[in-house]
Formats: structure tokens, C-alpha cells, sequence
């Protein structure tokens, strides 16, 4: 019998669906079977990437989904004879050394598993997060050996020559970020991962730290190496208490073999990670706001300029960089420009994690090549839209971004692209709506929701956000005037001119992003009275 | 004036662990929520002369950010994610069916302080919304009609 | 290095890190503002001073944008008027609708903005700011519904005061700027400095009015005197219209005395008092080798010390101000020469300083005996407002003189109003009276100015003296903090709460925007001024002084010294407990 790993998924999305009695079925049936002879183990994972079917279980190159636990006993059992239970198998991979799988389909022919690319996530699912020799044994800190043998001037050069950018929502080219932190006065610097990943509809950053902390760890302390920086930290959303522990432990394993420290790798650099919590504010994902919140302030935005790489954490240079961003460094070292720049668009180049979710058959985190299209997006490797329901727009960027009706489903999604079209990038959350959806809730749904984080401090955000909705809630109970959408552009026009910071500035984008695509449909609530979708209680007391 | 001064010792040795780093506020009013429950007047007042910083600001802090509470909360909290993913899947149906189940509504805690029930924004587990938080246990996509079951689970615990 | 940009058209040459507000206004175009305030941090948050800069993104906030070589800067184009006006509409909604009520009706900064851009009306409801009256403290009254969240009084008392009672709290529309847990101000480590009341925009942060309790004094048939802080004549003539640092001493006075006050003396004269008092003291300090911690006369000082310092209170003077100094030689010496029984007096005291209310209410200053030694406190503000109820036009006045006994003063006693005067003053009689020997200069201009902290080193009696004066609370701290750590070797520190000393007291006339430093430091003039024209410019030579040891006190320090003019002082809680 060949020693067989037994992979489950144990992030949140797992244990959120039962994992952990599934694990504790697979462990008791190895156990009971004397699998530990053969060496054979049970390996709690990360993201697999089939989020819309956790639990999941991989073992001999099978994948099963939504397995229960009496499923796990029969799946474990087989496996140890060499045997597959197809009836009950998603799909396998390239490499099977199962029998009986013959009918099972293969992974990489499923156009959702084919059109993605892992790079960020590519130990995600494959490696323990909590064995840092796992990580290593699959590449894990190469990337950083390669980088410290270069000067820090040469390594900001080799990212700026990928075309790398920040992932996190703005797209700002990194290389140029670093570049700044470094050309400030020598002394104290500081390198920041943000972490605090606060979009509804995104978790690609918590997926990844709780996948494969070890990578955005290595990303981190490369970014500090190029910025001259001596202290880390990675601030963590406080919601998500397992991507916060993950990284926790990283950080202690790290310390323990040298990657963090004095002197890493015998290179003269100096570098150690702190981990913190936010403690509940969206606004705390604005670099200025994440800022104050690291000095024991209310979360607050400052005035930029000057910007952090100049003023930043305790009046110091502060480079910050997205998890995700953090998470494709290793691999420009490790693998080599050329291999990063391969995938993309002119302009963007490499790979970004979608995470789709709404009225979607599969929902997850996916990782493409940046530059691909919406249509293939949802219904290739979404799987289309279920219940027989029709597609009716993909809220991409979260609260801060806009939607895309059915005209731009071939869409290139690129950072210009999604710009021009009134969405942003953003984190990469992509909410999927169908015919059953009302576009002006979906507006008031958003505003509401900027409206609640809004940290108070500018008059534009605090005031003018909560006009907006006044105006939005008295259009879908059915008392809309006829200048109300012209009045809603007009403000969210100023709001985004006059507003402190980013969470103000694109607080009206929903809303102008909407009236720019659904203007029918704020006309039928208007003058109609009406609401097509059904969904506005038109008239209705609350 | 602290009524046991038990208490507020726990406050001042927190703060005193945290003394020498920068900006440790924050750690520290989080460390000293898992401790009592919730901040109390007295803790503060006692990190307020620890770290020297005015009473003002921490309780400016305390009042900013959603995680703090100033208020002793019940012993199970149930939190409702209503993040996008959770809400387009339906997630303002379940958090009715709690708020009448409980005979509350959200931010608020039951007569009997068995229960806190609280819509947050978001868990990252979105891809299963909608998601519902009771302590420590997270449910995935769960329906109004699994509300009085769930609360059924917790409401005998001591 | 310069850069030079374009602003309105117009181009203006400013240093390397100059603000886009800050050019403006040596262009002379002064930006709409109304949470920034001059040195106090900028937050840029209330967006009005918004600006449209060709080339740019949005409309960046020229309070926080640093000046760039070449920029083109339009402060009033149609994109910023528009918004500006909404902005001041989503003000005016948050507002209470009613000004006529409100004690900063035509003084109110948001009023003014709002007339200047006609806004009129919004038709959304209004939205309510939370609502908070707070009469607790003795010098200063809250009504928080009136706040427009400017943080102002946050910077103020945090930053430049580091007595921190107020924050923001809670987020969103939620947002309050209040105390910890709201607590009532009376309760917290307040110090009642005022610089809250004079930084507030709105109606939201005054004074403690007393002007209905001094007219019921003056209607009451009882004798009623008034003494006149430094400050006040350099600076009262501002709610009139007068520039600031304009002398209007003899048209007080006359003022005064037509508000119906029997008479009025000169609060100087209790400076010059508590120059002889502290000058010994100082001499006995030098001898124990320990520093004197001065300024009794500022009683915010005091109280932080009392809350914060409470380990130095042994090195602080034990002199009382020249306010209740003043009081209690009124209520017995002056009462005595006037046939008049102390009871049947009334001292009221017009002062740039709201602190004052607080000290006049402590329990310990009532060493005649008969009551509060100073029963009421107007602060400059409020005086003005007297004049006006009363239709006195203080500048159309034929001046007057102060009255005798309690009327005449020494420029040392004048300059009791700048910072750096109290040391000045000090020094000049202790060097003279205590070395022996006459000073050939006695203008100290090392410790004038505005700089927070003058040092100078002096010889009294063949040794070595330093003192150090300093204004604003945090920069007290800071020295003694030094001090704490045995590394600030000062023989004698003058400590004024307020910004430029009492001229820039919390009771003060509270300058227009485009002035708010350059008033003090006009008024900061006007005190050195007056004290220059002054025959007699020392308090040992003051006649009246000398008479008063003369025929009543003894001499300094004396058993009846030391009962009516020496006060104790004890720590005292921040938080009330």
C-alpha cells in the first residue's frame, strides 16, 4: 500500500460547511484501517479552488465535493485499496493513481479549472499551511534566497520589469511604490501587508493566508529588502480569526528557521513581522486609516499627499502592499520575469484571483490571467446562472465599484477596460445578479453599506452619503420625483470630487454606475411607480 | 471608582505587558475584551493611567471601531453576515427570522441575556452565504427556517 | 527653496512646503475654511476649502496640499463654487435651524458661510446632531447639537493643550465630539483654560455667562467695585471694531463707571502685589536650591498642575493670582478706608480668562471673611456685551482714570498680560531690591516673544539665575517632564496656559480668521506699549504698594501677608473619583 496524502479543505469555507467532522471521519477510518504503516496522512489544506463544492477531499489525484462524513469513511476506505468511488467524485487530476476512474472527468478539461491559472494560489489546497517544511518542500522561500543574492535597487528593476500591480483595488504599478519607500531618507521604514480585506463578496486574501501564509510572508519580506524597510507588519480584518492565527504561525515558523530576524539568510538584511488585528472598521483597508489604526488611533484617513511612502506609519516611510500583490512576488524570483509576464494583458500583466459569488452555479475564488473576458468569466468558468434564471449584471470592485450589465459581457477584464466601463477592479469581488434582482435595491444596498462605514470624518462622506440614500430609499418606496436621478448624479458627482478618501470617493459609484446602465429601470420606479424585479415594496409600510 | 479591584488589575497588567510597544492600544483593548466580555469604565480609566494616553481618545477608540463593546453582551452572540454575497442569497430573510425568534432586533441582547444578536459585514466565507456566526461555530448557507433550531442548540448552555 | 504657482491667475512665490491655503492667503485670497485654524494641525475634513488645480483629479483640499512649482490653482472656479454650496447645505442640515437663540448669533463662523454663499434652504429634513447641554463646569458651558465637527477644541486640548478632554466618538453619522463617556466637563481633568471656547466655530463650546448676575449686583444697592486684567484694555476695543492691540484704557475705565461700578481699580495693582509677594519667594527658593515654579496667577496652569504634577505642587508659588489677591485686600484694606462693611460689597473682576470663574468659586479664597473675596468674573467678552446691552459705545468715550486706592500700577504689573511678563516683572524687582543695587536696563527682552519657550540667565546677588517662560500647556509639560528627569536646571518658571499669555486668554475677544495670530501678538505689543509710557515701571516702586505695607500688610511675607494673599494647593483627580 503507497503511502496516500488525504487532502481536506479546512479553511473558513470548509469548516463552514462541515469540514471538521469530515476530517474527523477521515482520520478515525485511517486510524482504525492501521493506514499509518503504509505512512499514509490526513492534510488539512487551504482553498482548493471549488469553493461551491465544500467539504472536499482529495486523495490520489481524485477530487470529491460536498462530502459527508459517511461518505469520507467509504472515500477513505477505497482509497487505501487503490480504488476511486467515482459515483460520488467531482473530478481528477492529470496525475491519477486511483483505479476505477476512468469515467470520472478530468479537471484540467472543465472550463472552469481550465481557463484559471494558479500562481498566488498555487500551493493553495496542495501544501499544509501550518508545516512551513511543506511550504518549502513546494518552493516555499526560493523566491526570497533568490532576491537577497540581488541589491535591493536590482530587485525594485526586476518587478518593475513585470509590469507587477497592486492588486488590492487601485492597480498602482508596485515596483514604483517601492521605489519610493526606497529613494525616502534612510532610517526607520516600515513594509505593511494589508490584510484587512473588508469588500463584502471578497476573500481571496483570507483564502490565501489561510492557504499558503508562507508565500504572502516571503512577498512581504522581499517588499521590505526592496524598500529598505526593518519591521513588518500584516494587519489582519478582524472577522477572519483563522487567516489571522494562520499567519500567526507563519510568522513564528519563519522566525524559527532564520526567514525572519537578523541577518536572514546571512544576507546583512534585518526584518521581523508583527501580526495585528483590525477590530471592525471597512474604512481600515484605506492605507492612511490602516495607518492610524497600527498607531492605536480611531481609524481616520489623513490627507494625501504627503503619501505613506513619504509620511507614513509613525511619521515614517510605510510601503503597503495587498496580500494578493505580496503573494505573486515570490514567484518573480523564483520562476523568473518571463514566466510572470506570460500571462495577461499588455498593460496588466499576470494573474488575479476573481472572487465570484451571488447567483452563480460556481461560486469561489478563481484565478485568471488578467485580461479575460466577463462572459467567460460567468458562464465558463462560472458555470452560467442557475434556477433557469437569466444573467442581469456582475457587480464587480464591491462597494467601491460598479456593474456590468449584459453589453459589456465581453468585457476584456483589465484595469483600463473595467475603468472606462464605470466598474473598477477592486479586490477582484465579482457579485453576480440575475433577472430576479432590482438594480436600484442594489444601489441602496451598497450606499448603506459605505454609508454605515463611513468613518465621519469629511463632510461630504458623513452628509452626503446618507442624501444619496435618502433620496435612493424614497425612489424605491415608490415617492421618487422626476429630477431624483439627475439629483443623485449631481451629488454623487460632488461626493466623489470632494471626499477625503477613497471610501468616499467611490461610495457613489453603485449608484452612477446603475443609473448608467439601468436608467429604464429608475425610470419605471419613478414615474411607474413600480418595481419590475418585485422587489421594492413600493408604497409598502416598513 | 472600581468596584473589585480585582477587575481593574486586569487592566492595568495587560496594558503594562504592552507598555513598551508603539501603538499597542489597540492589542491591548482587544486582549482586555477577550478577558472581561466587554470594556468597562474602570478598565479603561485604569489603561487611560497605564499608557498615558487621555481617557478621551481610548474611549474614542472603543466607540470606533464595531468590535468593542461597552456593553456586557450575552452569553451566546449570534452574528448574521450581511455582506453582498449573503445578502443577495437571501441573508435579510434569516436575520428576520432570528430578530423573531429572539424578539429582538440586531445590535440588541435578549431580556434574559442569553443572546446578542449582531449583522456584520463579512466573514469571507461568501462563496456559502448565507453565513451565520453563534461564537466560535460558523454555519454556511443557512435558511430562515434553521434560526430556531440553531438557537435551540444554544440556548441550554450555561 | 521657492517654488512659484498660480493661483487665480495671479502668481505667488512661497517656500517649499507651504500649503495651497497658505499661498492664497499671501495672495491675499483668503479660502473658506472652517476646521482649520492657525497652529493647530490641519485635518482637512470639513472640504471647504476645496480647490480645482488644472490637470488634477477631483478637488483636493488646499489646506493639506502642499504648493508645487507650477501648479495652476483655481479657488472659486463654477466645479468648486457648486460644490462648496452643497457642502454648506449638508452643513446647514446637520445644524439646528434656529440662530436667533443662540448666545453666537452674528459672531458664528458657519453663519457666515453660509450668508456669504447664500444658502438658504435644503429641503431634506434635518438630521440631528446628538444632543448634550453640559452646565457643569464653573468656566465653560457644552451644547453639542450646535457642533459641526470640526475637531477644532479636539486639536486644541489634545495636541497643543495635552490635557485631552475631548475626542471624537463613534463613527459615521454617529459621530460626536464629546467627553469620555460624556461625562459632564466638571467631572473630567478640564482645567478651564478656554482656548476650546475661542478655537469653536459655533455656538457648540462658551464661556459660562455671568453678565446677568454682575447687573444684578449693580442693581442691588451694594457697593460694587471692579478690578480690569492687562489684557483687557489692549483688547476690548476689538468687539467695537477697533484693530486689535488698540489702548483703550481711559475709555474702559470710563465705560465702567457709566455701567454704574462705584469704583474702578486695577487689577495691576494686585500684580504688583504678588511681584512683592513671589519676589521673596524666589529669593527663599534659590536658597533651598529648588526651583519656583510661578504664575499663580494663571489659574488653568494651576490646575494641571494640581491634576497632573501633583509631586511639584511644593515647588509652586504659593502666592495667589493678583485677581484674588486683589479681592482680598478689597474686601479688608479697601473696605476698611471706605467705611464700607465687606458684606455689602461686591468685587467683580473683567478678565481675559475664563479660568478665572473657576478659581474666584474655589472654597479657600475667602480670606475676608465675608463671602467670595471676588464674587463674580465677566470675562472681555462679556464686559463688551454689558456695554452693548447697556448702549455704552466704548470708543466714543471721554477717558477716565482709575480710581484710588486700588488704581495705580507699575509697567511691571502691566506686562502680568504677555507671556514672559510675569518673569520680567519678577525680575525687575528682585534684582533690585534683593541684589541692592539699581538695574541699568530693565526691559528683559530675552524672555518677549512668541517663540513656547524664552530662556535667559540673570544675576541676582552674584549668582547665576535661569528662568524660562513658556506658553501653552504642552509646553509646559514638556518642561516638566525635563524637570522630572532632573535635565531643565531652572531657578524660576513662568508658565500661561493660553497661547501668547493672557492677551490670548479664553475669555478674549476672538480674533477674525484672517488674524487669529497676528491679534495676539498686535495685543502682546500694545501690553509692552503701555508699560514703556508708564512713569513707574517696577512694583517695588509703586506707591501705592508701598503704601499699603505701610499702613496694613507689614511687609512681604508677614503673618498678614501670608493669611490674605498665600493660598494651598492639593492634588486633585482627573476623572472625579
Amino acid at each position: 500500500m503507497t503511502a496516500l496524502v488525504f487532502r481536506i479543505g479546512v479553511g473558513t469555507c470548509g469548516l463552514s460547511a462541515g469540514a471538521a467532522e469530515v476530517r474527523r471521519a477521515l482520520e478515525e477510518t485511517l486510524a482504525a484501517e492501521g493506514a499509518a504503516k503504509s505512512g499514509s496522512t490526513v492534510k488539512g489544506v487551504g482553498c482548493l479552488g471549488l469553493c461551491f463544492a465544500e467539504p472536499l477531499v482529495e486523495v490520489g489525484g481524485v477530487l470529491y465535493g460536498r462530502v459527508k462524513p459517511e461518505d469520507a469513511r467509504l472515500i477513505a476506505k477505497a482509497a487505501l485499496e487503490g480504488e476511486a468511488v467515482a459515483a460520488k467524485a467531482l473530478a481528477k487530476r492529470d496525475k491519477c493513481v486511483l483505479k476505477g476512474a476512468e469515467k470520472v472527468p478530468p479537471l484540467s478539461s472543465q472550463p472552469f479549472w481550465a481557463l484559471q491559472f494558479r500562481d498566488a494560489f498555487e500551493n493553495c489546497g496542495v501544501v499544509d499551511p501550518k508545516s512551513i517544511d511543506d511550504c518549502i518542500a513546494a518552493g516555499g522561500y526560493e523566491g526570497l534566497r533568490k532576491a537577497l543574492k540581488l541589491k535591493p535597487a536590482e530587485v525594485v528593476a526586476q518587478v518593475k520589469a513585470v509590469g507587477l500591480r497592486g492588486r488590492g483595488g487601485a492597480g498602482f504599478p508596485t515596483a514604483i511604490k517601492w521605489e519610493l519607500c526606497a529613494k525616502a531618507p534612510a532610517g526607520e521604514k516600515f513594509a505593511i501587508c494589508n490584510a484587512d480585506e473588508g469588500d463584502p463578496g471578497a476573500f481571496m486574501n483570507r483564502a490565501n493566508l489561510e492557504g499558503d501564509p508562507h508565500k504572502v510572508l516571503e512577498g512581504l519580506i522581499i517588499a521590505g529588502y526592496a524598500c529598505g524597510a526593518g519591521k513588518g507588519f500584516v494587519y489582519v480584518r478582524a472577522e477572519k480569526p483563522l487567516a489571522a492565527q494562520s499567519v500567526k504561525t507563519a510568522v513564528e515558523q519563519a522566525q524559527a528557521k532564520g526567514f525572519l530576524g537578523k541577518n536572514i539568510l546571512g544576507s546583512g538584511f534585518d526584518f521581523d513581522v508583527e501580526v495585528r488585528l483590525g477590530a471592525g472598521a471597512f474604512v481600515c483597508g484605506e492605507e492612511t486609516a490602516l495607518i492610524a489604526s497600527i498607531e492605536g488611533k480611531r481609524g481616520m484617513p489623513r490627507a494625501r499627499p504627503p503619501y505613506p511612502a513619504e509620511h507614513g506609519l509613525w511619521g515614517k516611510p510605510t510601503n503597503i502592499n495587498n496580500v494578493e500583490t505580496l503573494a505573486h512576488v515570490p514567484n518573480i524570483f523564483r520562476r523568473g520575469a518571463e514566466w510572470f509576464a506570460a500571462r495577461g494583458t499588455a498593460k496588466s500583466k499576470g494573474t488575479k484571483v476573481f472572487c465570484m459569488t451571488g447567483k452563480i452555479s460556481n461560486t469561489g475564488a478563481f484565478e485568471v490571467p488578467i485580461g479575460i473576458t466577463l462572459r467567460d468569466m460567468v458562464f465558463k468558468i462560472g458555470g452560467g446562472i442557475p434556477d433557469g434564471r437569466k444573467f442581469k449584471a456582475a457587480q464587480s470592485g464591491g462597494p467601491s465599484g460598479g456593474c456590468l450589465p449584459e453589453s459589456c459581457l465581453d468585457l476584456q477584464m483589465d484595469y483600463e477596460s473595467l475603468s472606462e466601463a464605470g466598474a473598477i477592479m477592486g479586490s477582484g469581488g465579482l457579485v453576480i445578479l440575475d433577472d430576479s434582482t432590482c438594480m436600484v435595491d442594489v444601489a441602496r444596498y451598497f450606499l448603506t453599506f459605505t454609508q454605515s462605514e463611513s468613518c465621519g470624518l469629511c463632510t461630504p462622506c458623513r452628509e452626503g452619503t446618507v442624501r444619496m440614500l435618502d433620496v435612493i430609499n424614497r425612489i424605491a418606496d415608490g415617492k421618487g420625483k422626476a429630477s431624483d436621478v439627475e439629483e443623485l448624479q449631481r451629488m454623487g458627482r460632488i461626493i466623489r470630487d470632494t471626499s477625503l478618501c477613497g471610501l468616499g470617493q467611490t461610495a457613489p459609484n453603485p449608484v452612477l454606475s446603475t443609473i448608467r446602465y439601468f436608467r429604464a429601470e429608475y425610470g419605471e420606479h419613478v414615474k411607474g411607480k413600480k418595481c419590475p424585479a418585485g422587489v421594492c415594496r413600493m408604497g409598502a409600510k416598513k | 471608582m472600581p468596584e473589585k479591584p480585582k477587575l481593574a488589575s486586569k487592566a492595568a497588567a495587560i496594558s503594562r505587558k504592552h507598555a513598551a510597544e508603539r501603538g499597542a492600544l489597540i492589542p491591548v483593548l482587544q486582549e482586555l475584551q477577550e478577558e472581561e466580555g466587554y470594556l468597562k469604565p474602570e478598565s479603561l480609566a485604569e489603561v487611560s493611567e497605564q499608557l498615558k494616553i487621555p481617557l478621551s481618545s481610548i474611549y474614542g477608540v472603543a466607540t470606533f471601531y464595531a468590535q468593542f463593546r461597552l456593553e456586557q453582551p450575552g452569553k451566546n452572540i449570534i452574528q448574521i453576515c450581511s455582506g453582498t454575497a449573503c445578502h443577495v442569497k437571501g441573508s435579510k430573510k434569516v436575520l428576520e427570522e432570528f430578530e423573531k425568534e429572539l424578539g429582538i432586533k440586531a445590535g440588541e441582547t435578549t431580556q434574559d441575556k442569553k443572546f446578542t444578536l449582531l449583522s456584520v459585514r463579512c466573514f469571507g466565507a461568501c462563496a456559502l452565504g448565507p453565513i451565520i456566526k453563534v461564537n466560535d461555530d460558523i454555519y454556511s448557507s443557512v435558511a430562515a427556517g434553521q434560526a430556531k433550531g440553531i438557537i435551540a442548540k444554544y440556548g441550554d448552555k450555561k | 527653496m521657492n517654488v512659484t504657482l498660480s493661483i487665480d491667475g495671479k502668481k505667488v512665490t512661497v517656500p517649499e512646503g507651504t500649503t495651497v491655503l497658505e499661498a492664497a492667503q499671501q495672495a491675499g485670497i483668503f479660502v473658506p475654511t472652517l476646521c482649520h485654524y492657525e497652529g493647530l494641525p490641519p485635518q482637512s475634513e470639513c472640504r471647504l476649502c476645496i480647490v480645482e488645480i488644472k490637470g488634477g483629479r477631483g478637488l483636493p483640499a488646499s489646506c493639506t496640499l502642499p504648493a508645487k512649482e507650477g501648479m495652476e490653482v483655481a479657488t472659486c472656479s463654477e466645479r468648486v463654487l457648486e460644490a462648496r454650496k452643497f457642502l454648506l447645505q449638508l452643513l446647514l442640515c446637520a445644524h439646528p435651524a434656529d440662530c436667533k437663540t443662540c448666545e453666537k448669533h452674528g459672531r458664528c463662523e458657519l453663519q457666515k458661510l453660509l450668508s456669504d454663499y447664500g444658502v438658504r434652504d435644503y429641503e431634506n429634513p434635518m438630521r440631528a446632531r446628538k444632543q448634550l447641554v453640559d452646565k457643569s463646569s464653573k468656566a465653560i458651558e457644552r451644547d453639542l447639537v450646535k457642533c459641526v465637527l470640526c475637531g477644532r477644541c479636539v486639536r486644541m486640548c489634545r495636541d497643543v493643550q495635552t490635557v485631552g478632554v475631548y475626542s471624537f466618538a463613534c463613527r459615521g453619522l454617529d459621530s460626536a465630539v464629546t467627553t469620555a463617556f460624556d461625562k459632564p466637563i466638571a467631572e473630567t481633568p478640564c482645567v478651564s483654560c478656554g482656548q476650546c471656547t475661542i478655537v469653536c466655530p459655533t455656538g457648540a463650546l462658551s464661556e459660562k455667562e455671568s453678565i446677568d448676575d454682575v447687573w444684578t449686583a449693580l442693581q442691588s444697592g451694594k457697593h460694587v467695585v471692579c478690578q480690569v486684567a492687562p489684557s483687557v484694555r489692549v483688547s476690548i476695543g476689538e468687539m467695537f471694531g477697533l484693530p486689535p492691540g488698540t489702548i483703550v484704557t481711559g475709555q474702559l475705565v470710563a465705560a465702567l463707571h457709566r455701567l454704574g461700578f462705584a469704583k474702578v481699580f486695577d487689577t495691576d495693582f494686585g500684580a504688583d502685589l504678588t511681584i512683592m509677594e513671589e519676589g521673596k519667594e524666589l529669593l527663599e527658593k534659590l536658597k533651598e536650591g529648588k526651583p519656583l515654579l510661578s504664575t499663580s496667577c494663571c489659574p488653568a496652569w494651576i490646575n494641571f498642575v494640581e491634576r497632573f504634577y501633583p509631586e511639584l505642587i511644593p515647588q509652586l508659588s504659593t502666592t495667589k493670582s493678583p485677581q484674588q489677591m486683589f479681592g482680598a485686600i478689597a474686601k479688608t484694606y479697601y473696605a476698611q478706608k471706605a467705611g464700607v462693611k465687606p458684606e455689602d460689597m461686591a468685587v467683580i473682576s473683567i478678565m481675559p480668562c475664563t479660568a478665572k470663574k473657576m478659581e474666584a468659586a474655589r472654597p479657600e479664597m475667602n480670606a475676608s471673611g465675608a463671602g467670595r473675596d471676588v464674587d463674580f468674573v465677566l470675562t472681555t467678552r462679556e464686559a463688551a456685551r454689558m456695554m452693548m446691552q447697556a448702549g455704552i459705545h466704548l470708543p466714543s468715550m471721554q477717558p477716565e482714570g482709575f480710581d484710588e486706592p486700588l488704581g495705580e500700577a507699575s509697567g511691571a504689573g502691566v506686562i502680568f498680560g504677555t507671556t514672559g511678563g510675569v518673569t520680567e516683572a519678577a525680575l525687575r524687582t528682585a534684582s533690585e531690591v534683593y541684589a541692592g543695587k539699581k538695574l541699568d536696563k530693565i526691559e528683559f527682552k530675552q524672555v518677549r516673544g512668541f517663540d513656547t519657550l524664552r530662556e535667559a540667565t540673570v544675576e541676582i546677588n552674584g549668582r547665576k539665575v535661569k528662568v524660562a517662560a513658556v506658553h501653552t500647556l504642552g509646553a509646559a509639560r514638556r518642561i516638566l517632564d525635563e524637570m522630572k528627569e532632573g535635565k531643565a536646571p531652572y531657578d524660576f518658571v513662568e508658565v500661561m496656559a493660553c497661547r501668547g499669555g493672557c492677551v490670548g486668554g479664553g475669555g478674549q475677544p476672538i480674533p477674525s480668521r484672517e488674524k487669529r495670530i497676528e491679534a495676539i501678538k498686535a495685543r502682546q505689543r500694545a501690553i509692552y506699549a503701555v508699560d514703556a509710557s508708564l512713569p513707574v515701571r517696577k512694583s517695588h516702586e509703586n506707591p501705592a504698594i508701598k503704601k499699603l505695607y505701610k499702613e496694613f500688610l507689614g511687609e512681604p511675607g508677614s503673618e498678614k501677608s501670608k493669611k490674605l494673599l498665600h493660598t494651598k494647593l492639593s492634588p486633585s483627580k482627573g476623572y472625579g473619583v
